[in-house]
């Protein structure tokens, strides 16, 4: 790991698992770092997620990746994005956009739901880019030790289907938001 | 309700499926637990109840159908989702025939389970919501809502509660507006059958052939304007209760019919050829004095004898001067709040008026003497001149009458006071318009 990556703890390091638009990972950690006020950055390193392939399936296990993530995490504790452009999935369940460790430090995002090519459309960087920031603003929800909420435009609304992405903002309620602020700050 | 209010248990044998839901649904901030086969779950559930239970269907030893018999003894009010590796017909059928809610194939599609369980815990809030109301309802009609500190009422309320949860034939005896009905649905909300409907049938204020139509339904095209097929009263209250209200008003033909229903429970629809069958409890009411009228031969001595298995008598508003007061206090209240006029009391004069007063309508007249007072007095406090009992309590020589020639003189000063006019009058008297028609026809009174 290298110097540039040890972040100070609560800051967010977003790593590429296979994500070819670092561009899009550049704007992430600036929206990042604008929306819960802690410093993101781009690690300087990748991780390949063939490790977690399941060939019958043709995707991705996103339980393993984040295991992978989990052990490659920094000292002092930094939260740790992985963001990745393969299809990930849960073992029990079709997909995922995104998993988290629950009160850890580690969480995977996938863009492949949330490209609007996937669904007939034409591509759009700024959809996509929107939705990534969604998407991870709520796994990182989740190692702060957020459940789902039901306060409209919160970013910790559950999500099973793109569009629904697109009807809650990055944005966190008052009391997500403080959850969040008071678990990233601490030491 | 909030998701941390629902337990859910997720029983499968893969250590992955139980962690992999056990965190999809613990990040939708339900309380999940987990067991890796039938016997873990079965110690789960001694522990405590589940709102849903995901069941993995092929497990080592129990099963997860074998499981689901177990869980309906154990934890019956559960919702319990099958999970298969493979969608096989049979054993969904064989699932959802054993009180399966409904199942699901993994890999689970998240918008799927997402809605699924969103939909069940929507119905599991509503049925507890739906029996909280309904608890709410019985509460309202039950012994409760008969008011009164007097002894007679008190052993009212006795007899209600002794009757009520047997299957009893009950007939109601009092004069008119002592709260038969209300007595009726106090024996029914105490009864195995609250949670179905009860229903009155006012037998005094219909025709013979209206009353037959109404008890029994018609089929369509059984007479002229009997357009579609009609459910009767009968038919309605299957798996409650029936009120025959004014029972022996009724005529020798609906007498003899309502015989042949009590002892078989079955019946024609008019106009049918199809035995209907309905299962209900018959309380019937009346201020007549049946045994007169069978002893005249007014009203059938077998049908008596069916109808009066649990007899209760509801004293005269009269005989309980002590909750003259309290109840007229409850009316005040109730009819204060709805009108939103700020009424607090009676005056003295007030309180001495209606102590005096006889009640010939009992609570009902009293009931429409603090409404009429309500709308026309002034608040803090209802005055003797806001209530419509005015003549003094005649204690002398009507005691010495009988209580049909009470009837009829009250009655014929209330036309002559109302100019003849029949609705007035019915409204003063506290009784509805055709039984007050009844009267005047039966009494033969001048209007």
């Amino acid at each position: 790991m290298a110097d540039s990556d040890r972040a100070s703890g609560g800051d967010i390091l977003v790593v590429p698992v296979d994500c070819a638009n670092l561009a899009l990972l550049q704007r992430l950690t600036i929206d990042l770092q604008a929306t819960l006020a802690r410093a993101a950055t781009v690690a300087s390193w990748d991780l390949s997620p063939q490790f977690a392939r399941e060939a019958a399936r043709g995707q991705y296990n996103s339980s393993m990746i984040l295991a992978e993530l989990f052990n490659r995490r920094s000292d002092p504790p930094t939260r740790i994005l992985g963001v990745t452009d393969v299809d990930l999935f849960a073992p029990v369940l079709t997909y995922v956009f995104g998993e988290a460790q629950m009160h850890g430090p580690a969480a995977v995002v996938s863009t492949f739901r949330l490209r609007p090519e996937l669904y007939g459309l034409d591509p759009d960087p700024e959809i996509l880019s929107r939705r990534l920031l969604v998407e991870s603003i709520h796994e990182l929800g989740h190692t702060a030790g957020l459940t789902h909420c039901h306060t409209p435009g919160c970013a910790m609304i559950g999500s099973t289907y793109a569009e629904e992405i697109d009807l809650k903002g990055p944005g966190l309620c008052e009391r997500c938001g403080d959850v969040v602020r008071a678990e990233f700050t601490k030491k | 309700m909030d998701h941390k209010d629902y337990s859910i248990l997720i029983v499968d044998d893969e250590p992955i499926v139980r962690d992999s839901l056990g965190k999809w649904f613990s990040e939708e901030g339900y309380l999940v637990e987990t067991a890796c086969d039938g016997g873990a779950a079965l110690d789960r559930l001694a522990q405590r109840n589940y709102d849903l239970i995901f069941l993995d269907i092929k497990m080592p030893g129990m099963s997860g159908l074998e499981l689901q018999r177990k869980i309906r003894t154990i934890n019956a009010d559960a919702t319990v989702v099958i999970i298969t590796a493979f969608a096989s017909v049979d054993t969904a059928v064989e699932a959802l025939k054993d009180g399966a809610h409904d199942y699901i194939t993994k890999p689970i599609d998240p918008d799927y389970l997402s809605h699924l369980v969103e939909k069940l815990v929507r119905q599991r809030s509503l049925v507890a919501e739906n029996t909280e109301l309904k608890e709410r309802l019985v509460g309202m009609a039950g012994r409760g809502s008969i008011l009164g500190e007097s002894p007679a009422i008190q052993k009212l309320r006795d007899m209600i509660a002794t009757v009520a949860p047997n299957d009893t034939t009950v007939m109601i005896r009092g004069e008119s507006g002592t709260g038969k009905e209300l007595i009726a649905r106090a024996i029914h909300a105490g009864s195995p059958r609250r949670y179905r409907p009860i229903v009155p049938i006012n037998c005094g204020g219909l025709s013979e052939t209206l009353l037959e139509s109404e008890l029994f339904g018609h089929e369509r095209g059984a007479f002229t304007g009997a357009q579609f097929r009609r459910k009767g009263h009968l038919e309605m209250a299957d798996g409650g209760t029936v009120f025959f209200d004014e029972i022996g008003n009724v005529s020798a033909k609906i007498q003899m019919d309502l015989l042949r229903v009590i002892e078989s429970r079955e019946f024609f629809r008019v106009g049918g050829n199809t035995p209907v069958k309905s299962d209900f409890r018959i309380i019937s009411a009346t201020n007549r004095d049946l045994e007169a009228a069978v002893a005249a031969g007014s009203f059938r001595e077998d049908l008596y004898y069916r109808l009066n298995v649990f007899s209760i008598s509801v004293p005269p508003l009269r005989e309980r001067d002590e909750d003259v007061v309290l109840l007229a206090q409850h009316f005040l209240s109730k009819y204060a709040a709805s009108m939103n006029r700020e009424f607090t009391g009676f005056a003295p004069e007030a309180l001495e008026a209606l102590r005096r007063h006889r009640w010939p309508g009992n609570v009902r007249e009293l009931e429409n003497a603090i409404e009429r007072a309500v709308v026309v007095g002034t608040p803090p406090t209802v005055s003797a001149a806001n209530l419509p009992i005015s003549a003094p309590r005649e204690d002398g020589p009507a005691d010495e009458m009988s209580l049909e020639s009470v009837e009829v003189a009250h009655i014929r000063r209330v036309l002559e006071k109302c100019e003849g006019n029949v609705m007035r009058a019915a409204k003063t008297l506290g009784i509805d318009r055709v039984t007050l028609y009844n009267k005047i026809k039966k009494f033969n009174l001048p209007r």
